[in-house]
Order: structure tokens, then sequence, then C-alpha cells
């Protein structure tokens, strides 16, 4: 989303609260918290114009620790509540913090019916694959088989694909980025920030004490070139250690390739942000790699971006063109209606 | 040929018919004609929950019910002067509700073999023909037929659309037969059909049909006319309850500068107040149908977070589903509007049947200890004063305030003196600017004197904060576990919303002395019931007074004092005796209850023998 005004240069600390930040030390929130407080002074929005609400959750006791207004409300309605704010103040900038249970399963109705709706706010999606805030029960994108306390035989239920479900609820920006890659999740978050509309970020977060490691595939230095593909706007699907593998595709079909190999760069998918089909593609690259094999890495970065009218702005027009074709509204013809009678 | 004129105070008319028939439109169209003429009226819309129940049959009856008098007017009446019956189900479904000796008018065409056995008569047996209606009057028309006949020079019309006029000709014929004109209904044609000319064109041709059959047919010898009401001097409209409901929040939209955000999902019977907000965009009204109850007021307390009136309408179900969502909008103590149409319950209930359902929900149903201001609506203009006052202790007290209404006021109307904008009280807000001097850092949760906190919105600069749904600590409203901060937290959130008894008018007894033998307390709908019957019984010289319940939490500060001047105490309810239990709970009155739960409202015959039994 993006709401131009021009501010005296903030920092980082400004943006800091007074209150101890609790999450569990280690925790990928602070990383999280630290890039947010980072990218807001560059955003140009004096931070009495920023509101990040949230729901329940880890995540969610975010905006304690951000000097900016904020609401920590009730589970899964954090998104509802920004909708209705956004829908009476369009000139502020609205932040949504959640978590995978926040937004995925006691909200989910909330979060596809903001994205379909495009109100002009961001929302970030902290994705531990875990209830971290209940102790340790599996979420809507844990994994199956899954052992957790709620699940001591494995999880059966089949796991959300926020991305493909934030597509398939025609989110206008859809971006994936991870608390382990402060560089990648700050330019991510700017690039949502900038967006014009509802931007659905979903954030690979690390819960140290009930998943640990969940992401470690492809946040950490052994695994990430393998496992992880970046996505840059123009450019080549690219991986690997030696940036040797890419994605090509063979009609509607992704295959990975060896570069070198009868196949050059040019050959490969070139990402394209606009491209709605190709996006549909990409969010679908989601193989558990743990299982090994052959299977995609998990693609990084804005997988799509469009430009659709913001409900908030379309309401506000509605409302001046009924203005405009029937003036202001007049309290006494209201009340007096068409039909009166008088009695003496 | 000579006509009589005949004078009548008081005359009580039900038009039924199939749901598909159109006698909802008939009853509001004479419901109108009737007001504009100065009359006093009450009505009572009865129709199926189902758009269109299977045609014929008694699940499928529509009624509207009016009474009208050159009295003054407190109820749509207990049983009806003339049954209007477009088919054999509705003569069923609504016979027993007909005075002895009253007038039938019969659509002989919904009499067929068909129509009867839709309608569970034996074979061969039609209750026009076999003499079991000699005790009342009956006069059959073959609407239909005539109907068909006055359109035969309509060749581009079908049968169906022909038949579709079948409500006009009955309207018509009830116009003469009460000495009125046609003239705000063929207005209201034209505005309805003004661009289909051949459908307004037949709709007038229709009526006039009916009104010139009372006028030409001999067998009608007498005319009846009801004259004006005795009602004060003023200029007056006819309004429902959802419509002066809706006007009472744009009033106070106007009045205090707050723009209105209403987030609702719609439900029966509150969809009306979404319709009549959403028509209104020139008052800079925001409307949002969200995907469900809860998405509804989250919506509306972000709005009301960022400065606007933040409303939220719905019905019994949807509080049900809200709950949570007002439990965070009493900790936040920010003003928010639950608007509660009552239905009959539990569970999905009667949808479109009126009971005072939901007094106990309204005080009680939310975890914790979470209280919130409860005020009702007893009569279609009511709802106006009604919604004026909740928006007035939401902004001015900084919390949700629960409006309960019901169905049966939603959709009845009366006459309306209404005020003008000059009238109102305009209300006052303030919204917090800026730091006051020697203050270094915004407290969200100091308080004022009232026990009210600052309602500071975002954009302000110097003053942004975070609130939430944890426990605040006082003053700072940082999250506190704090044993002794949670005490004095839940003490004073109730110390404030009891506090707003002393910025509501005292309690007034509506009729009759300050002390007595019966006190009959009442709260919402059953006012006219209650008002008529008392005003009975005090003409017979018996020693009854009434009191009707607004401010339902808190209670004005004298309720105690009215309720201690009487020896006994009735409370009838539309409800398995709600208001008693607060009553009995508040003031160890050993109050007794009168309650009918049968989805329509309490008769005045009833009531009255009701309290004969305590005098």
């Amino acid at each position: 989303m993006s709401t131009a005004v021009t501010s005296p240069a903030l920092t980082a600390k400004d943006f800091a609260t007074d209150q101890e930040v609790r999450w569990c030390p280690g925790c990928g929130d602070y990383s999280i918290l630290a890039q947010v407080q980072k990218v807001m002074p560059t955003l140009g929005i004096p931070k009495e114009n920023i509101v990040i609400v949230s729901g329940i959750g880890c995540s969610s006791r975010f905006p304690y620790y951000m000097n900016t207004f904020g609401m920590h409300s009730i589970h899964g309605r954090a998104t509802a509540i920004a909708s209705g704010l956004k829908a009476a103040r369009p000139e502020l900038s609205v932040w949504i913090v959640s978590g995978d249970g926040d937004s995925m399963s006691i909200g989910g109705n909330h979060t596809i019916h903001l994205l379909r709706r495009n109100f002009d706010v961001n929302m970030l999606v902290f994705n531990n694959q875990i209830y971290g805030l209940t102790k340790g029960q599996y979420s809507p994108t844990s994994e199956e088989h899954k052992i957790t306390k709620s699940t001591p035989y494995g999880s059966i239920d089949h796991p959300f694909n926020p991305m493909a479900l934030a597509l398939g609820a025609d989110a206008t920006f859809i971006a994936r980025s991870m608390d382990r890659d402060p560089k990648h999740l700050q330019q991510t978050l700017t690039r949502a920030a900038q967006h014009k509309g509802a931007s659905f970020v979903e954030i690979y977060q690390n819960c140290n004490i009930f998943n640990d490691g969940a992401f470690e595939i492809f946040t950490e230095k052994a695994t990430k070139a393998e496992e992880a593909l970046f996505l840059e706007n123009g450019k080549p699907l690219v991986f690997g250690a030696s940036q040797n593998k890419g994605i090509k595709l063979d009609g509607l079909k992704p295959v990975v390739v060896t570069l070198g190999e009868g196949v050059s760069a040019d050959d490969l998918w070139i990402h394209d942000e606009s491209d709605f089909y190709k996006a549909q593609i990409l969010t679908r690259l989601f193989d558990n790699p743990y299982k090994g094999g052959d299977h995609f890495p998990r693609p990084f970065g804005v997988f799509y971006q469009t430009e659709r009218p913001c409900y908030e702005e379309v309401l506000g027009l509605q409302i001046e063109e009924v203005i405009s074709s029937k003036g202001k509204g007049n309290l006494d013809k209201l009340l007096r209606g068409k039909e009166v009678w008088e009695i003496v | 040929m000579s006509r009589q004129e005949q004078l009548l105070q008081d005359v009580v008319i039900k038009f039924a018919g199939d749901s598909g028939d159109g006698m909802q439109l008939t009853g509001q169209q004479f419901t109108n004609n009737t007001a504009l003429l100065g009359i006093d009226l009450a009505t009572f819309p009865d129709f199926p929950a189902e758009i269109r129940a299977p045609q014929g049959t008694l699940a499928g009856v529509s009624g509207f019910q009016i009474h009208f008098s050159s009295n003054k007017v407190f109820t749509p009446g207990d049983l009806c002067d003339v049954l209007v019956a477009m088919n054999a189900a509705a003569l069923k479904a609504n016979l027993k509700s007909l005075k002895a000796g009253g007038k039938i008018i019969a659509n002989i065409d919904g009499f067929d073999t068909k129509n009867l056995r839709l309608a569970n008569y034996p074979d061969g047996v039609n209750p026009l023909e076999d003499g079991s209606l000699d005790s009342y009057e009956v006069i059959k028309i073959d609407v239909t037929k005539l109907t068909r006949e006055a359109l035969k020079d309509f060749a581009e019309l079908g049968v169906k659309e022909r038949d579709r006029a079948k409500n006009m000709f009955v309207l018509g014929f009830i116009y003469w037969m009460y000495n009125r004109n046609l003239d705000n209904t063929i207005d209201f044609l034209k505005e309805k059909f003004g661009k289909k000319d051949v459908i307004l064109q037949s709709n007038i041709k229709v009526l006039q049909a009916g009104y010139n059959y009372g006028d030409t047919t001999e067998t009608f010898t007498t005319r009846y006319k009801v004259e004006k009401a005795k009602l004060p001097a003023g200029v007056y409209r006819s309004i429902m309850g959802n419509q002066a409901l809706s006007y009472g929040l744009i009033a106070a939209s106007e009045k205090s500068g707050l723009p209105i955000f209403l987030g609702t999902y719609p439900i029966t019977p509150a969809s009306d107040i979404l319709h009549e907000l959403s028509k209104h965009k020139a008052f800079g009204i925001k409307t949002f149908q969200a995907e469900d109850e809860i998405a509804g007021i989250a919506s509306a307390i972000g709005a009301s977070y960022g400065g606007s009136l933040g409303i939220t309408t719905t019905s019994g179900p949807g509080v049900a589903l809200k709950t949570e969502a007002m439990g965070l909008a009493v900790m936040l103590e920010i003003p928010l509007l639950v608007i509660n149409i009552q239905r009959g319950g539990p569970s999905t209930g009667l949808p479109t049947k009126t009971e005072q359902s939901d007094l106990l929900q309204a005080y009680y149903g939310r975890n914790g200890e979470c209280p919130m201001p409860v005020i009702a609506s007893s009569t279609p203009s009511d709802c106006f004063d009604v919604a004026y006052e909740a928006v007035r202790i939401a902004v001015q007290h900084m919390t949700p305030v629960m409006l309960l209404s019901d169905g049966y006021i939603a959709n009845g109307a009366e006459p309306w003196r209404f005020p003008s904008s000059a009238d109102l009280q305009p209300i006052k807000v303030e919204f917090k600017k800026e730091l006051a001097e020697g203050e270094e850092k915004y407290q969200p949760y100091k308080r004022d004197e009232k026990l009210v906190r600052p309602w500071a919105v975002p954009g302000t600069a110097g003053l942004e904060h975070r609130i939430g749904g944890l426990e605040k600590q006082d003053i700072t409203g940082n999250v506190s576990y704090d044993a002794d901060n949670h005490q004095h937290m839940v003490k004073t959130r109730q110390a404030k919303v009891d506090m707003i008894a002393d910025y509501i008018p005292l309690q007034k007894i509506d009729s009759g002395a300050e002390k007595g033998k019966v006190l009959v307390l009442g709260w919402g709908s059953t006012y006219g019931a209650i008002k008529s019957a008392v005003l009975e019984l005090q003409a017979e010289g018996h020693s009854v007074s009434h009191a009707h319940i607004r401010y339902l939490r808190p209670f004005p500060k004298n309720l105690g004092d009215i309720i201690k001047n009487f020896e006994k105490v009735l409370i009838p309810e539309i409800n398995n005796g709600q208001l008693i239990k607060i009553i009995r709970d508040e003031f160890l009155v050993d109050a007794k209850g009168y309650n009918k739960i049968m989805g329509i409202p309490i008769t005045k015959g009833e009531l009255v023998e009701a309290i004969k039994k305590m005098l």
C-alpha cells in the first residue's frame, strides 16, 4: 500500500516502544520486528498515520512493540477490524500482523474476503507452522504426519498453501520471505508497502520452542542455495549453490534443468510479476523438501502483483457521486418524507 | 341508488393471502392512505419465513393487520372487524382472530377444489357454501375473474401478469368501502412502475375497477368512515420501526458530526436497516455488507477506532456470533452500537416472528465481567428517539451500547410527529487532539469524572498508543496481569456503566397514580398492549399504573422507588420471563410475570384478564 506524505526523517528507534518485548529468546519474531522497524522510517509516512492491527497468537503481540497506533484485537478478526478502519479512514497506512493460525484457521474467512475486496492494507502472516501461544498444537500450515501435543500419532490434516490460497482469493500482491534473511525481508516489506491494494506477505518464522528448524532447509547456509529460489522480476528462475540450476516451462509444466547441458539462461522461465497464469504455477512449487527425492526449490520474493481498484476508494467515490448528483443529505427533508398531514 | 354512510370509531382489518399475493403491499398502501387522513393507526405485518412458501398452503399465508381509529391507537388490535381472505388457507389461518359478526371479504377463485385441498379442508367442504360462516357477514367476490375482465384490453399482458394485479382490485374495493380516494396509491404506482407503462396502467385500471365494483354493485349499501384522530397538533407522517431507527442513526450522525459506518450481515428482521442506510449515501454514510456477523461488528469496531460512528445491526443468532467482539469493545472502551432486532429463538428459531428473546443475552451474554448499557424501543416511532439516545450514550460514555427492538416494532407502522433538525439536542463529541499541559505521555485509560477515557484516533500526532483485549493497567493502558489491577479495572468498568444512570432521565409513570395496588411494568414492544389494558382498567376505577422501561441497563435511579410504591408488580413479556429475573434480583420484589411465547404480540384482552387477577 502507499500513503505519500512528507515527514521529518525518522529512524528505527522512533518506532520502538518502552514495552519489554516478551517473545521467547531466539524467536524469529525478533528479526521481523527489527526489519519492520527499519523499513517504516523509509516509507515517508508520519508514524501517527500508521496503524498496526493484530489478532491473537505470539505474532499478534507485535503492536505493543511498535510506537504507532495499534490494536491487539481478538483471534482471527484483525483483518475484519482493519477493513472497517481502512474503509472509514482511507488515508491511514494500515498493517495487519497475523500468524498461520490467526489468518488461515480461525480467521480464514476474513483473510480471503479482505484480499478479494482489495483494501489498500499490508497483511503480514508470520508462518511458523505451529500453535506457539497455546504451547504446541499443529496449525493449518503444519505438514502431514506432524507429531504435536494434539497429534501424538501424527497430523492427518492436509496443510494450506498460503500463497495459493491468497492468489485464489484474487489477492493483488503476494510475496514470501523469511525471518533469517533480513535484507530480503526488508526488500519484501518495502515492496508490500509500495503496492496499492492488499499486500499479502507470508514470512517463514522459526518457533525455536515448539517447531525449531521447520524452515532450516530454506534458511541455513548449507542448504539455502539448493532449496530456496529467489524471484526477481524480469530475471530467469535460477538457483543452486553454483547458480547452475534453473526452472523452465515445458508447456504448462515446470521442470528443473541444469544450465550448460544444452540449456542456457535464455531457455528458462523468466519471472514476470504481472503474469497471473505463471503466478498460479509458481504458488504450486510447494514440495516438501524433507521428503527427499526430486523436488522443486521453494520460491521467495514477489510472486505476483497487479492493480485493481481498492474497496475504500470505490466506497468513497460512490458517496461523492451520490452527493454530486443528489446534493448533500438534508435531515429535515429526510425526516419529513414524501407524504405528511397536519393536525391543527 | 341510496347509500348509507356509517361513522365508525375503531376498525381492524386483516389482509390475508398467499405470500405471493401482495398482501404486505396492499396493507402498506391502505396504511399510508389512512395516515394521510390524520386517522391514528398501528399495524402488524405477519409473514412466513419463506419468500414463496408452497402456494395455497397454511404455511404460505401472509397477513397484514391494521387498526385505525379516531381515538388514540396503541396496538394493531386483538381481533379484526374485517378479514380479507384471498384464498381458503388465508381464511382458515385467520378466522379465529375475526370478531363474531365480522366481515369476511373472500376471493371466490381462491376457494376452488385445489385451494380447499391445500388448506386441508375435507373433501367436498367449502366454508363459503356449507353455512359454517353464517355468524359472519360474508362478501364473496370473484377477484380473479373481475381482474382479468378489467384487463381484457391489455393484450400484451399474459394471464400471470394480469392475475398479479388482484391485490389492487381488493385495495380499490376497500378504499370504496372506507370512503377513500385513490390518489396516494396512484402516485405510488407511478413511482414504482413509471418506466413500465403497461404495468402502471394495468394496475391503475384494476385499482379503479375494484373501487367501481363497490360503487356500482347494489349489494353494498353501506360505506364507512373513520374520522381524524384527536392527536396533538403538528405535522405527521407514517413511519415503520426499522425506518425510524435508521433515521435516528442518521440524525445522531448529523448532530454529532460523526460519519456512520455500518458493518453488518443480512439477517431477518434487521436487514431493512442496512437497506435504508445504504440508500442515504448523500449523508456520507458508509455501509459494509461483511462476509459474516463477526466481520460486521469487527469492521464497525475498526471504524469506531478510526473516529466514525461504528454500528452493527443483527438479530439474536447474530448477536451470539458477535459476543466476543463486544467484549473487545468493552475492553477497548470505544463507542459502538449493537442493534438487535429480536425474533423468536433459540437457534434459528422463528425468524419472522416476534419475541422479546434477548434481554438476558444483552445483559449477560459475554465472557467475563462485561457490562454494556442496554436500551429498548417500545413503538415504531420510538425507535427514532431510542437510536438517538443509544448513540449519545455510546459516544459520550465511550462504550458499546446494545439497542433492543423486535420484529413487531421493526415492521409495524404508526403516525409520527417527526421532529425538526433544530429540535434535536446536539450530541457533543470530543476527540483528544494533543497532550495536555504537563502531560508527558498520552495515558489512554486516564478517566474523567464520568469515568470515561479519552477518544484519541489514529492520525493524531503525539498520541500514538496501543490498546487491545488483554487486561489493561489502569491509566497507562499497558498490558497488566496484576491481581489488584484486574479487580480495580473490573469494578471501574462496571462503575462507569452504572454511572450512566446520572445522565439519563428518571423513570416516569406512563399512566395511573404514583402509588397504588398494581404496577404493570414493561419494556419494549409490549407498550401498546399494556397501555391499552391499563387505560381500560383505570377507566373502570381500578388502582393500576403502567411504567415502561426504556433504559434497561443501567436502570433509571428512581425505578426501585417507583416499584416499592405498589403492592404488586406484574411484568408482561413475550418471553419466558427475563426482565422479571433482573427486577427481582435488583430490587428483591416478588414481581409476577405474564408470559406469552407464541411468536405473536400480547393482546390487550388477555392482559386485562391477567391484571384483573391481581386486583
